[in-house]
């Protein structure tokens, strides 16, 4: 796992509860909303947060995106996005 | 998934530009309110209008905008808890899938009411305070506020509600940054926003008496530094300096038509809530036509919509895709043209008048009593 990441494996995501987080048919996007704001997800983004929606385990999510599309390469990417995901407060580890 | 491979394209999700969608649905309930502030921003002639849309008109407001695309609501007056029919609104705001805001003083937002919001599936409370005693507080807002504002703070936190605090900044209460965050971390509270007055209307008539100093920015820009460090994620604080002290002008409604639309509380549809200020527009009425029209094709939102309309400097700069000339509404009212250029820009041949202003203000400070909102008063 990446050392400049701080999830771990182990850790179980869900998305803030203080966030909306869903599908926007005229948007044709996942959204994220929040007070007095908003933010429209890229496909990939939205893909990753509609599995964190479930709530999982981080090491499950990983195994699952890598399956899924034949590549162990994007573990990185997308533990990335989850810390920053993290940082900005969407998503946070369930306790 | 295509994109993974790609950090640049997974960790920069899309901020929204509202693809010609009007994102931002504020529904001004009413303009009634039991407070008396004098930077109110509703019009000058509030009490004239009397023939608010009824429970069913703003239904049908409701489910229009949700098939044009709206998603973040606003519920906002004057009071809307002076409507008793909020929590149904809100409930079928909740229903056609809004996220509900409810823009509140405070006033009437008692633990019953606030029960049947959250029932009604309100999402957050943006509740209003302009001070951290009730001396000043209740002074500023020429009614017995303070101790509603604080019950329903703490009411609000209880039920674990998200919940913004919007502190109006002026000179009588911008000193109190420090001792408003405290209070905003003692009670929980996820985001405070330091509003910096709009000069309209009853703010306008104001001005002189309400403009803060620059070095009282400066010392409140430090304090909010400070907590931030020190509360990171915690709190969210939005700080913007008044426009009068800025060199450009903000990129008012993120431009005119494009993601926000406001419902006045006679079905006037605006493309911001202090369009009215704007003499010689005829506002499109929910009363008279479907939103799709009025969004899309009402003379009134294609009137600044995009570029077309601008004069130089605008018209010509760099910067016209970045603040879309700033506010038409302060064009209007400093420079007597609504299509020219914001006044507050450095670029504007009537910049000086942003100038003269600041400057007035700091010679004749508290020289005059503040002009409390009131009924029928006579502006000439």
């Amino acid at each position: 796992m990446n050392n400049n990441v701080g999830l771990q494996r182990t850790d179980i995501v869900e998305i803030d509860p203080t966030f909306l987080f869903r599908w926007e048919e005229p948007q044709r996007a996942y959204v994220l909303l929040y007070p007095e704001g908003l933010v429209k997800l890229n496909s990939t983004a939205g893909e990753i947060l509609a599995v964190v929606a479930q709530t999982v385990a981080v090491g499950d999510l990983l195994d699952n995106f890598i399956a899924k599309y034949n590549n162990p390469d994007i573990e990185d990417d997308i533990l990335t996005f989850l810390e920053a995901s993290n940082e900005r407060g969407w998503v946070r580890i369930k306790r | 998934m295509s994109a993974a491979g790609s950090e640049s394209s997974v960790n920069a999700p899309v901020k929204v530009d509202g693809e010609g969608l009007p994102l931002w649905l504020l529904l001004e309930l009413t303009y009634r309110c039991p407070l008396k502030c004098p930077w109110c921003n509703n019009p000058l002639d509030f009490d004239r209008y009397r023939n608010e849309l009824t429970t069913e008109e703003w239904v049908d407001v409701l489910r229009q905008g949700r098939e044009l695309g709206a998603l973040q609501l606003g519920f906002s007056g004057g009071e809307p808890m002076q409507r008793r029919d909020l929590e149904e609104l809100v409930g079928e705001a909740t229903r056609l899938g809004y996220y509900t805001n409810l823009i509140t003083s405070g006033m009437g937002l008692n633990e019953q009411r606030l029960a049947s919001l959250q029932r009604a599936g309100l999402k957050q409370v943006q509740l209003s305070l302009q001070a951290c005693d009730a001396e000043l507080d209740d002074r500023l807002v020429g009614a017995d506020a303070y101790a509603h504002k604080i019950a329903a703070a703490r009411a609000i936190k209880a039920r674990g509600f998200p919940m913004v605090l919007n502190v109006p900044v002026s000179r009588y209460n911008i000193e109190q940054a420090p001792a408003l965050l405290a209070l905003a971390e003692e009670l929980g509270i996820e985001y405070v926003e330091f509003a910096n007055l709009q000069y309209y209307n009853w703010a306008l008539l104001n001005r002189s008496d309400l403009l803060p100093t620059r070095e009282q920015l400066t010392a409140a820009e430090a304090v909010v530094a400070e907590t931030r460090a020190r509360l990171g994620r915690r709190m969210t604080i939005y700080f913007v300096i008044t426009d009068y002290y800025a060199d450009r002008p903000k990129a008012c409604m993120k431009g005119w038509g494009n993601i926000h639309l406001t419902i006045a509380p006679d079905g006037a549809a605006l493309p911001c809530q202090e369009a009215r200020v704007i003499e010689g527009l005829k506002f499109p009425n929910v009363r008279d036509h479907d939103l799709g029209w009025i969004w899309r094709e009402s003379p009134v939102f294609q009137k600044f919509r995009g570029e077309s309309w601008m004069q130089e400097p605008c018209r010509s700069c760099p910067e016209r895709g970045h603040d879309y000339g700033g506010c038409r509404c302060q064009a209007f009212l400093l420079n007597g043209d609504a299509a020219s250029t914001d006044p507050v820009c450095g670029k504007s041949p009537h910049h000086h008048l942003i100038e003269e202003a600041v400057a007035a203000a700091m010679v004749g400070r508290s020289q005059k009593r503040l002009i409390m909102r009131q009924r029928g008063l006579n502006v000439a």
